[in-house]
C-alpha cells in the first residue's frame, strides 16, 4: 500500500510539472506534439529510475560532501546511455527531441529525487518513486503535447483529423502556446483537486 | 528506518568514492558507445540511401560508395548515379544556414540534363507546423521535373517561381538557398 502511494503521488499529488512546477525547460520546449512529449517523458523516466536505483544502492558509500558531484556523474552517465541508445534505435524521435535529450542531465526533477528521496530510502522504494515521478512527468508532457497538437495542428500522435490545408490555431504549436496551455492545465488540475479534496 | 552510518567525508574517502564512481561510469559509457556505434552509423547511411532512392532516377550502382566532395564546395556531397554504366543523374546533399531554427539539410536529385528530379529533406529544425511543412509533398512536388533554367528557384516574394509555405517565408527561402547552392555547384562541376 505504501509503495502504491510512492508510485501514484507522481501523477497527481506531487506531479513534477503540474504541482511542483519542476523541469519546465523540456516541458515547454518539446511538447509541440504528443509523441515528442511522450518520448521526452519516457526518456526522463528511464534516467530517473536508473539514477534513483544506483544512488539508493550507493547511498551509504557516498560521503556527504561529494554527494552532488556523485549524483551528477551517475545521472549524466544514464543520460548519455539513453542518448546513444535512442540515436541508435529510434533515430527519428532522437532527432525530434534534439538537444533536450542531453539536457535531461540538468532536469531538476532528477537531481531533486536523488537528493530528496533516493539518497535516504531503500532501493525498492526508490525504484518505485522514480517510476511514479517519471511516468507522472511523461503523462504531463504527453497531455500538454496532445492539447497543443490538437489545437495547433489538428492532429493527435501525428494522426490528422482535419483535411489537408485547414486552418488551425498555430499559436499553440509555437512557444507562447506552451505557456498558455500549461497555465490552463494547471488551473484545471487545481480545480479538480479542490473538488475532490 | 534506522539510519545506517554513512561514510564520513574525509579527504581520502571523497577522492576514492568519486574516482570509483567516475571509472565505473566511464566503463559503462564506453560499453554503450561500442554497442551503439555501428547502429548509429548504419542509421545515418540508411537515411541517406533512402533519400537517394527518392530523388534519383532509377540507378543500379551504389552512389553512396562513389560519393564525391570538392574543396570548392564545402559541406556539399555529390552522389553520381549510373544505370548500366551510363550516368543518369546526380544527387547533391546540400544545406542552408539561413533557416529559422538552424540548418536545413536537403538531398536534391538532378537528372543528367540538370533538371530537378525530386528533393528530399534530410534534416531541419524549423518551427513545427510552419517551416516543417517543407517536408510535405504539397510543397516538394512543385519542384519535380522542373528545369532550373526556366523555373526560377527563389520564392515568389523574391521574384522567383517557388510557392513559399504559408507563414514560413524564411524557411522557404532557406530551402531555396540550399537548392541553389546545389544547383550552382553542380553546374560548375559539370562544366569542368
Amino acid at each position: 500500500m505504501k509503495l502504491w502511494q510512492e508510485f501514484s503521488k507522481g501523477f497527481f499529488k506531487e506531479n513534477a510539472v503540474f504541482v511542483l512546477l519542476l523541469g519546465m525547460c523540456p516541458t515547454l520546449a518539446v511538447t509541440g506534439s504528443a509523441i515528442n512529449g511522450l518520448g521526452m517523458g519516457l526518456a526522463t523516466t528511464a534516467v530517473l529510475v536508473g539514477s534513483n536505483t544506483v544512488i539508493s544502492m550507493l547511498k551509504r558509500f557516498i560521503p556527504d560532501k561529494v554527494r552532488i558531484p556523485v549524483f551528477i556523474v551517475v545521472i549524466a552517465s544514464f543520460v548519455t546511455i539513453i542518448d546513444l541508445s535512442m540515436a541508435a534505435y529510434i533515430p527519428d524521435l532522437h532527432k525530434a527531441l534534439g538537444i533536450f535529450i542531453p539536457l535531461i542531465v540538468v532536469n531538476c526533477v532528477i537531481l531533486g529525487r536523488a537528493e530528496a528521496f533516493a539518497s535516504k530510502r531503500g532501493i525498492l522504494e526508490s525504484v518505485v518513486d522514480g517510476l511514479g515521478m517519471g511516468l507522472g512527468f511523461a503523462f504531463a508532457l504527453t497531455l500538454l503535447g496532445a492539447v497543443r497538437e490538437i489545437l495547433g495542428a489538428g492532429a493527435v500522435f501525428g494522426w490528422s483529423f482535419l483535411p489537408e490545408g485547414s486552418t488551425t490555431i498555430l499559436l499553440f504549436i509555437l512557444s507562447p502556446g506552451a505557456f498558455i496551455t500549461l497555465g490552463f492545465l494547471i488551473a484545471l488540475i487545481n480545480v479538480i483537486k479542490r473538488r475532490f479534496a | 528506518m534506522a539510519e545506517k552510518k554513512k561514510l564520513p567525508s574525509t579527504f581520502l574517502n571523497m577522492v576514492v568514492v568519486l574516482t570509483l564512481v567516475c571509472v565505473v561510469s566511464a566503463l559503462a559509457l564506453g560499453f554503450t558507445y561500442s554497442q551503439t556505434k555501428d547502429a548509429i552509423a548504419q542509421g545515418k547511411i540508411n537515411k541517406v540511401l533512402a533519400a537517394l532512392k527518392d530523388v534519383l532516377p532509377d540507378f543500379d550502382n551504389n552512389p553512396y560508395e562513389e560519393k564525391k566532395t570538392y574543396a570548392a564546395h564545402p559541406g556539399l556531397v555529390f552522389y553520381p548515379a549510373t544505370l548500366a554504366g551510363e550516368p543518369v543523374g546526380t544527387a547533391v546533399e546540400t544545406f542552408s544556414s539561413e533557416g529559422f531554427g538552424g540548418d536545413v539539410r536537403l538531398m536534391v536529385g538532378f537528372t543528367k540534363d540538370l533538371h530537378i528530379k525530386a528533393i528530399s529533406v534530410l534534416g531541419q529544425t524549423e518551427t513545427p507546423g510552419l517551416g516543417t511543412k517543407m517536408d510535405s509533398p504539397s510543397f516538394l512536388k512543385q519542384f519535380a521535373g522542373k528545369d532550373p533554367a526556366v523555373f526560377k528557384t527563389t520564392v515568389k516574394k523574391d521574384g522567383g517561381n517557388v510557392d513559399a509555405i504559408t507563414a514560413a517565408t524564411i524557411s522557404s527561402r532557406a530551402f531555396c538557398d540550399g537548392l541553389n547552392k546545389a544547383l550552382e555547384a553542380l553546374k560548375q562541376e559539370a562544366e569542368q
